[in-house]
């Protein structure tokens, strides 16, 4: 299969150059965000390239330099960049290969290659990467057709591997966003309505004790030179503004609004919408012998990343530079271009790295707030920060959904029948434009400026397994599906991308309820989950993880509980098990975690399971404790004791195990255990309870409001 | 004003309005720039610091209350062989994965470290229990801890 990275940059000196220092650049497309993508690409190029992973930089993600790969996301980019670096990095190493032969006057395979230095067995005789290419253009393009090496001759990849930049991040060392400076630079704050809907009626600009102030319409921000002064001065220039509130949010019950409210359904079809009407649910089969229903619940969550977002800015003689932790700076870069009416060829977007994103959070809106402010003092760099309690009101969420399932099953345990119905406001708000300044429409300064651009209006997202209606689709081999994806209009909180876009919330209710339905016919859920299953590699998943988490004996007062998943369909398949209590005082302790992952070839293994692991912990805060609330006046989980997230004491001992699978295409393992950790703790919940819970998050009060319903 | 303190051990006389959280002095006018700000709020201990040897937040309490303190932030830590021996173990399990909260975390682990060479597991997860990571780093946080644990400070 051609690879798409490569086929919009064919040119192998756009992925790769050698240095006449004997250092190797390969450059990428795609952002590391803490999930070690320039590790593996690194491992990656080391094999191909056969030399030593300290001599291999990779390049610093930049607008017109690094390869466009769109958005670093969707567990992505082992796919796309991976590859792209695996197939330039073998093209490149064919090509000095041939040189090499014709100078040192040997056959090509005749010759060996250590660390960059190519031998001639015959004669001894040598020359170097650095001697035969160092400095120079390849001028070649990647060869699309290329094959990688035998994976058996890997020195690196699939290897235990120390992350790059690990030293760095445990010693302070590591330069953020947060962390740049420049001569002259002004620290900037912004000072925010009360909520999305409110116009600035009046702002004391005495407040400022002398800083600058910034106002463009309802969009205000601070500046100056003392950061400390800054914020205390974006404090008092608060307290004091006044503002039109207007209607506020809409603050009627959440989950009722989800189903009543306008929208747009449309019928999925092997995982794709179609723009066709809604097949009604139909009767259960006459051989039925049970059927199902039930309807699960999920609140809006935040991204809720450590660092509150920041970006540097500086506009000098009509150019704007931004240094940005955005996950698509391509797309950023447009979407300004847009918001401030200036050509793309003038703005450059440089990746800094940030504090952990997980999806579409502050990082492209700030960029936008830094780009305002340095507009207005050309020449200054402007270092413009969010606050904690900014990043939690004014992130884009993830949205609420609602999904209803029902189910017939025949004496034999054979699903005849399945429907799901996934409800939900968009999971696709990056500022990706498609004219008309939608991408800036995006950005969210640009609706309260004073000439402003309407917040956008969502269209259903149609392709395959995305939005709403990822990992709705089964796995199972269930007979009639009918699937659909329902876009709710008139929710109150602004959304998009947060990791696993749907895919959480479906597999939540998608693996809870099989153990519903196994449970109502009388039938093992493990046995009735791999009975339903064809995907070979999917049932090895499936019994590996059980076998880990059964293996042992279980105390007295625990539940188990079992969740699957191949994320997207297509990606790596993982099933995760769960041992837990529940306490007087119901709260959720978790003891054991058990993770089986086939990610196909597996180049940094130890990454590939610092996300798995990562992925099933933060799956287990979204499913204990988080809640983004709101009123008519605004949102109020504006800090973490009002959205409190998981901590070290109910952190569960976690065995992962990963399929191996060398010579496999990689599959993307960055969300794939996120909605099998949900419905694991689910269906563990009921095993150590006997109460089923719908309605996320499993806090106390709705365990014990499920009990008292029960 | 001028205020007196030890940091990562020299004496610093800082000229600034002691009502500054610690934080903004140590990250821009000492450029220490590995302290982190999470919160502000003295909820997340990403901004942890050691003063006088127990582990201080440096997001709400001022220059003013630390003067005459003795100060080791993350960039100071690797001249303490127990500092050294925790960042060398958190760079042997991976144990970040943004590495946002890593510092704080590191600070705090080396802290319990130094007044209880041995702790139990319950003992680490209630000093760390004041940490918050998104990137779910925190099994291997305290595998980390507990390969420096029991005085085997070479990690
Ligand atoms: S920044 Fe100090 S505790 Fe969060
Ligand atoms: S490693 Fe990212 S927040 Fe802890």
């Amino acid at each position: 299969m051609p690879n798409g990275s490569l086929t919009k940059q064919p040119n192998l000196d756009q992925w790769l150059s050698i240095g006449a220092d004997g250092r190797v650049l390969v450059r990428t497309g795609k952002v590391d965000i803490g999930q070690r993508i320039s590790t593996a690409l690194l491992l990656i190029a080391a094999d191909e390239l056969d030399v030593d992973p300290a001599r291999i930089d990779i390049a610093t993600v930049e607008t017109g330099v690094a390869p466009d790969e769109g958005i670093t996301s969707g567990s992505n980019s082992m796919e796309e960049s991976g590859d792209a670096v695996r197939r330039a990095t073998a093209t490149a190493r064919k090509h000095l290969l041939s040189l090499a032969a014709k100078q040192l006057d040997a056959d090509e395979n005749a010759l060996e290659v250590i660390d960059g230095l190519i031998r001639a067995r015959a004669t001894n005789r040598s020359v170097s990467y650095w001697e035969l290419a160092g400095g120079k253009p390849f001028a070649i393009p990647v060869d699309q057709s290329i094959k990688g090496k035998d994976p058996a001759t890997f020195r690196h990849v699939g290897k235990p591997a120390t992350a790059r930049g690990m030293a760095d991040l445990v010693t302070g060392n590591a330069t953020y966003v947060h962390d740049m400076t420049m001569p002259g630079m002004l620290h900037a704050r912004v000072i925010r309505p009360p909520h999305y809907h409110a116009k600035l009626k009046n702002l004391d600009d005495s407040k400022a004790a002398g800083l600058a102030i910034v106002r463009d319409g309802s969009f205000v921000a601070v500046a100056g030179v003392d950061e400390y002064a800054v914020v205390k001065a974006a404090e008092r220039i608060a307290a004091a503004a006044t503002w039109e509130m207007g209607k506020g949010l809409p603050d009627g019950d959440l989950f009722t609004s989800i189903t009543a409210n306008e929208r747009i359904s449309l019928p999925v079809i092997k995982g794709i919408p179609v723009k066709e009407p809604v097949p009604p649910l139909a009767q259960p089969p006459k051989d039925a012998a049970v059927t199902h229903a039930a309807r699960y619940e999920r609140p809006y969550n935040m991204h809720g990343t450590i660092g509150p977002s920041a970006a540097m800015a500086i506009f000098e003689h009509s150019k704007l530079t931004i240094w940005s932790h955005s996950q698509g700076i391509y797309i950023l870069r447009e979407a300004i271009s847009e918001a401030l009416d200036m050509p793309v060829d003038d703005i450059k977007i440089v990746h800094t790295i940030g504090a952990g994103c997980y999806g579409h959070n502050g990082a492209d809106d700030v960029a936008l707030d830094a780009a305002l402010v340095a507009r207005h003092h050309p020449g200054t760099p402007i270092l413009l920060k969010w606050t904690r309690a900014d990043e939690h009101g004014w992130e884009p969420y993830t949205t609420a959904m609602v999904m209803e399932l029902q189910a017939s099953v025949d004496k034999d345990g054979k699903v005849l029948a399945w429907s799901h119905e996934s409800y939900g406001d968009t999971h696709n708000m990056r500022p990706r434009s498609t004219g008309n300044k939608s991408g800036a429409a995006r950005l969210l300064a640009t609706r309260y400026l004073s000439s402003p651009v309407p917040p956008p209006v969502a269209a259903p997202s149609m392709g395959h397994h995305v939005g709403i209606h990822r990992n709705q689709e089964p796995l199972y081999n269930f007979a009639n599906q009918r699937l659909v994806k329902n876009l709710v209009r008139g929710l109150p909180l602004r959304t998009s991308a947060m990791r696993t876009l749907g895919a959480y919330a479906n597999v939540f209710a998608l693996e809870s309820f099989i153990d519903e339905l196994a449970e109502a016919a009388g039938l093992d859920a493990i046995e009735f989950r791999i009975r339903n299953l064809t995907d070979e590699r999917a049932v090895t998943v499936v019994k590996a993880a059980a076998e880990a988490l059964y293996k042992t004996p279980m105390p007295d007062g625990r539940g188990r509980g079992f969740g699957f998943a191949r994320y997207k369909n297509q990606k790596t398949y993982c099933a995760v098990g769960i041992e837990l209590s529940v306490t007087e005082a119901a709260e959720v302790k978790l003891h054991r975690c058990v993770i089986a992952a086939d990610a196909g070839e597996i180049v940094d293994p130890d990454g590939t399971a610092a996300q798995m692991e990562g992925g099933v912990l933060q799956a287990a805060s979204w499913t204990l404790y988080e809640e983004v609330k709101y009123d008519r006046d605004g949102v109020t989980s504006r800090d973490w004791d009002s959205y409190p997230i998981l901590r070290f004491d109910n952190v569960p001992e976690i065995e992962t195990i990963l399929m191996a699978r060398p010579g496999k295409p990689f599959l993307g393992a960055g969300e794939a255990s996120s909605g099998p950790a949900a419905a694991a703790i689910a269906n563990a919940i009921k095993d150590a309870t006997g109460l089923r819970l719908r309605t996320l998050p499993f806090t106390p009060a709705n365990i014990r409001k499920a009990a008292m319903d029960a | 004003m001028t205020i007196s303190l030890r940091i990562n051990g020299t004496d610093r006389q800082i000229d600034a309005d002691p009502s500054t959280p610690l934080i903004y002095i140590l990250r821009n006018h000492l450029g220490l720039t590995g302290v982190k700000l999470g919160c502000g709020l003295e909820q997340c201990g990403a901004c942890t610091v050691i003063a006088d040897g127990a582990t201080a937040l440096s997001c709400v309490k001022t220059l003013g209350e630390f003067a005459g303190k003795d100060i080791t932030t993350i960039e100071g830590l690797a001249t303490h062989p127990v500092g050294a021996a925790v960042q060398k173990a958190f760079v042997a399990e991976n144990a970040a994965q943004c590495g946002y909260c890593t510092p704080g975390m590191v600070s705090e682990a080396t802290a319990l470290l130094l007044r209880n060479a041995n702790p139990t597991r319950a003992q680490t997860i209630e000093a760390m229990n004041t940490h918050l990571c998104r990137c779910g780093s925190h099994t291997r946080v305290l595998k980390a801890i507990e390969r420096v644990a029991g005085g085997k400070v070479d990690a």
